[in-house]
């Protein structure tokens, strides 16, 4: 298989322009003729719904969730990038596309980059005239803050909210579409087939959550918007419902899933406190703004924080990255805190924590001006550990927040089956090997407002598709799989409760291919998921009817798929033999403990195709080509 | 600690219902209150019983997907907080707590604690939103807007739409949520142009849902998780009003063609 990425040729700065020029439009009377169907309510799923029905397609729109507000968007909290250089203090286009090349360590596309801060500019202006509440300056105009790993000032917040507020606009653009009888909304449905005829995505499969009733949607195009495989860890910061079976099911229906093992650990979450622990809460990395990191000098320094001298702690990103110190980026912050607490240093019940100190900003600013930048983050905090981290320092630990991998899509953003697009966190993204900070929001939006609305139009003023509806046989062939699948989970009768199996599983990941990642390691958890997973199948149990509100019978299914693409990412993680931002490959570092890129040969997006469950996949590589921003080992001393 | 739990198990909308005796034990207080239902939902399935359905999702109390009435609380004892947030430190050993799903005429009951919400989808369907097609939006600091406006639809707009206002008010009023977002979006100079109308639609919407009236109880505003002030629906009935005289002067059209008729906001009977 030939992976045409279908990049425009010229200057990097008139892609865009030229591309939308060159796309063919559909006339405004036959958009209605046209029905879209958009899986996910999300930053990407939402602006895409919307915007697809006010250009005047039929949409209909899916989500798990009692409604499309609740996606999983909601929980970002610093905020969103945008290249508006209001500030003054040098940002651009130019230098946000720069940035972001950087941060995610070479390893994404440079053309989807650049565009992506460029429409970064009306993402901003989009979502001010939408009412989204941002933070203001007495003059009325609108605030900036930096963020990790940025020295400019170009994040756009609204306290500590910043996802919830975006996706509220978004989820009420949606609604208004909704109100107007332009898109059909399906609250409490989950995809769980993708429906191809003749080669081109056609349809889906879903299951209605609350009758359980098995339902086939038929369309012109499909666009998957479902987030990210965080979940695959078990213990994440993604909600407890966020999972990969829709895009996962489309990667066995023939979409390739490119760099599955690029996942982000975000260094500011709450620790874990036990084995009964469900989920695990971020911190907003803004904290790092004000807040200083520390662990003891001496491993097993067990007084109390505040009885520690100056002299006898150490702050071990100022000390190690001079110029960036607390604010390096996620992968860096991420590594050097395991690696402090690996050594003994860590601080809590556990071990496995390092103190956020806001005791000297306190002391320069005054709790005031704290409470101000930080305070539902410090309630949040203060809620869940029962400490007050005005008095006390915080303590924090990384967690698995965010995957860069993805399903693989061109420039259009439409996958390797014709008429499958992936949008937002579903895709395998801009942001390369690592995300930076404030980044997702504004690629979710760029995907769903400003890109995929166009780019389909394209596919289908030049598809020339045939009438195809649901009495199709590829539908009936579909619904089928999915109700033979609810009916063998029902049937097993084993032993032990799908969580059971998935916090098996997540530790299995967690340790083998988590913040770093072993050749030897990686081994050993291929030979032990497919066993694994044997057992998950012979041995779950899964109470209740199919015909039912059946929470562990939606679990299941996703669990199932989450055991099938702990392998690939396994595999992915040990065919890459380097180390490139979140993938860290003890094997490939420098001598100061950085990681190590090889760029001779692995310049490309590993994108795999899928060739049965249990059966070796086989790997396609898409080169990637730097022509603006030239690869250099990232540095933030 | 140890718990005794009584919890409303239905299985359906058509099923009756009824409350169902558990003890469950060896709770730690650090875990928050959904994730000690895990441990008893982990032993029914166990037992072969099975588990007790509760909607949650992000488990850090923005989604608003969680929700139940905890001795006759919504969200339980503590302020400001949702359940998934509630950790089992404001508990004492031996405790008996009664859970019940959020009880409302426009919240049916789907399964045990979970409701269907999608009435607040439709209120916010009928005009809770500022027109603004994609790519029609002028330059962001075109719009000034002082710093203690956008501090006001801020507070305003951090309503989570988990029904916790409805299912605690004694006429199972949607007068805060609905209240809140008229207010988010009224205040800014973005949302003027459609105030009027958007408050007209959203509160037939709230009645054609057979939400019940407000007669400013405030027990919305002690429950609700993220501290929204009844000033909102003060907000919201001097906009009604306003409307109303809007619309009799001819100052927009009001697609609803019910004003004048429709009971107002706190004053139905």
């Amino acid at each position: 298989m030939e992976l045409d990425a279908k990049i425009p040729s010229g200057p990097i700065e008139s892609r865009w322009d030229r591309h939308r020029f060159e796309m063919k439009l559909v006339n405004p009377a036959n958009k209605r003729k046209f029905h879209v169907i958009v899986v996910g309510s999300g930053l990407a799923g939402a602006s895409a719904s919307a915007t697809l029905a006010e250009l005047g397609y039929r949409v209909s729109c899916f989500c798990f969730q009692d409604s499309p507000r609740r996606a999983h968007s909601i929980a970002a909290q610093g905020g969103i990038n945008a290249a508006k250089n209001y500030q003054n203090d040098g940002d651009s286009v130019y230098r946000l596309f720069y940035d972001t090349v950087k941060g995610g360590d070479f390893r994404a596309r440079e053309s989807n980059v650049y565009r992506l801060a460029q429409i970064s500019l009306n993402i901003i202006d989009q979502c001010v005239a939408q009412g989204v509440p941002f933070a203001r300056e007495y003059g009325g105009t609108l605030e900036n803050r930096s963020f990790g790993g940025a020295q400019v000032s170009r994040t756009f917040y609204a306290r500590g909210q910043t996802g919830q507020q975006l996706l509220l606009g978004a989820y009420q653009a949606l609604e208004r579409q909704v109100g107007a009888g332009q898109v059909a909304m399906h609250p409490r449905h989950e995809m769980l087939e993708l429906v191809l005829v003749d080669g081109r995505a056609r349809g889906i499969v879903t299951r209605d959550l609350v009758s359980g009733r098995i339902e086939s949607h038929a369309a012109d195009a499909v666009v998957l918007a479902t987030g990210g495989y965080g979940n695959v860890f078990y213990l994440s910061t993604n909600a407890k419902g966020s999972n990969v079976t829709a895009i996962w099911r489309a990667h066995k229906r023939g979409a390739l899933f490119a760099n599955p093992c690029f996942t982000q650990i975000h260094p500011t979450c709450i620790p874990v406190t036990g084995d009964y622990q469900s989920k695990l809460t971020l911190m907003s990395e803004s904290l790092r703004n004000d807040g200083r990191i520390w662990v003891p000098l001496q491993k097993g320094d067990k007084r109390w924080p505040d009885k520690i001298p100056e002299q006898e702690r150490d702050y071990f990103l100022e000390r190690k990255y001079p110029s960036f110190g607390n604010l390096v980026p996620r992968d860096v912050a991420s590594r050097n805190a395991k690696a402090v607490c690996d050594e003994g240093r860590g601080v809590g019940e556990s071990g496995y924590g390092v103190y956020l100190d806001f005791r000297d900003a306190i002391q320069r600013l005054g709790r005031e001006v704290i409470r101000e930048r930080y305070g539902n983050l410090f309630d949040m905090y203060q809620r869940i550990t029962g400490e007050d981290p005005y008095l006390v320092p915080m303590r924090i630990y990384p967690a698995t927040h965010y995957t860069m991998g993805g399903l693989w899509v061109d420039y259009n953003l439409m996958s390797t089956i014709p008429g499958l697009y992936v949008i937002g966190e579903a895709n395998f993204s801009d942001h390369g090997a690592n995300r930076l900070g404030a980044s997702a929001l504004m690629q979710g939006l760029a995907d769903g407002y400003f890109i995929v609305p166009y780019t389909i139009g394209d596919y289908l003023a030049g598809a020339k598709l045939p009438k195809v509806d649901v009495t199709h046989a590829a539908f009936r062939e579909a619904e089928t799989q999915v109700a033979c699948q609810v009916k063998r989970f029902l049937e097993i009768k084993g032993s032990r409760s799908v969580d059971s199996f998935h916090r098996e599983l997540g530790k299995l990941i967690w340790d083998y291919c988590g913040m770093s990642r072993t050749a030897e390691g990686l081994r050993f958890a291929l030979e032990k998921i497919p066993r694994m997973r044997e057992e998950f199948w012979r041995d779950v149990r899964v109470l209740g009817n199919g015909d039912d509100f059946n929470q562990s019978l939606e679990k299941a299914g996703r669990v199932a798929d989450f055991f099938e693409l702990a392998e690939l990412m396994c595999l992915d993680a040990l065919e890459r033999n380097e180390s490139c931002g979140g993938h860290f490959r003890e094997e490939f570092q420098t001598p100061d403990g950085e990681a190590l890129r090889d760029d001779a040969n692995y310049s490309y997006v590993a994108a795999w195709e899928f060739k049965g469950v249990g059966e070796q996949p086989v790997l396609h590589r898409e080169p990637l080509e730097f022509e603006y921003v030239h690869p250099t080992q990232r540095s933030y001393k | 600690m140890n718990l005794i739990l009584h919890i409303w198990r239905q299985r359906n909308h058509a099923d009756s219902g009824r409350m169902v005796r558990y003890e469950v034990n060896g709770i730690n207080p650090d875990m928050s209150f959904l994730e000690m239902l895990d441990v008893l939902n982990e032993s029914l399935i166990v037992k072969g019983e099975e588990p007790v359905a509760f909607d949650n999702d992000c488990r850090e109390g923005i989604c608003g997907t969680c929700g139940f009435m905890i001795n006759g609380v919504a969200h339980g004892p503590e302020r400001g907080t949702t359940v998934c947030q509630l950790h089992m430190r404001h508990f004492k050993d031996g405790d008996e707590l009664y859970l019940e799903p959020w009880r409302a005429r426009a919240f049916p009951v789907i399964r045990d604690l979970a409701v269907d919400r999608s009435a607040f989808d439709r209120i916010i369907a009928a005009g809770g939103y500022i027109s603004v097609s994609t790519g029609s939006a002028p330059e962001a600091n075109s719009i000034p807007v002082p710093k203690e406006v956008a501090d006001q639809a801020m507070d305003a707009a951090a309503c989570i739409g988990c029904g916790a206002c409805v299912a605690m008010c004694p006429n199972a009023s949607a007068a805060l949520f609905t209240g809140a977002k008229i207010t988010h979006l009224g205040v800014l100079p973005q949302g003027q142009p459609e105030r009027y109308r958007r408050v007209i639609s959203m509160v037939a919407q709230a009645n054609a849902e057979m939400f019940g009236s407000c007669t400013n109880i405030g027990e919305c505003e002690a429950v609700c998780p993220k501290e929204i002030k009844l000033e909102v629906i003060a907000r919201m009935n001097r906009d009604f009003i306003r409307a109303s005289w809007a619309a009799r002067d001819g100052a927009f059209r009001d697609d609803a063609a019910e004003v004048g008729k429709l009971p107002l906001a706190g004053a139905r009977r």
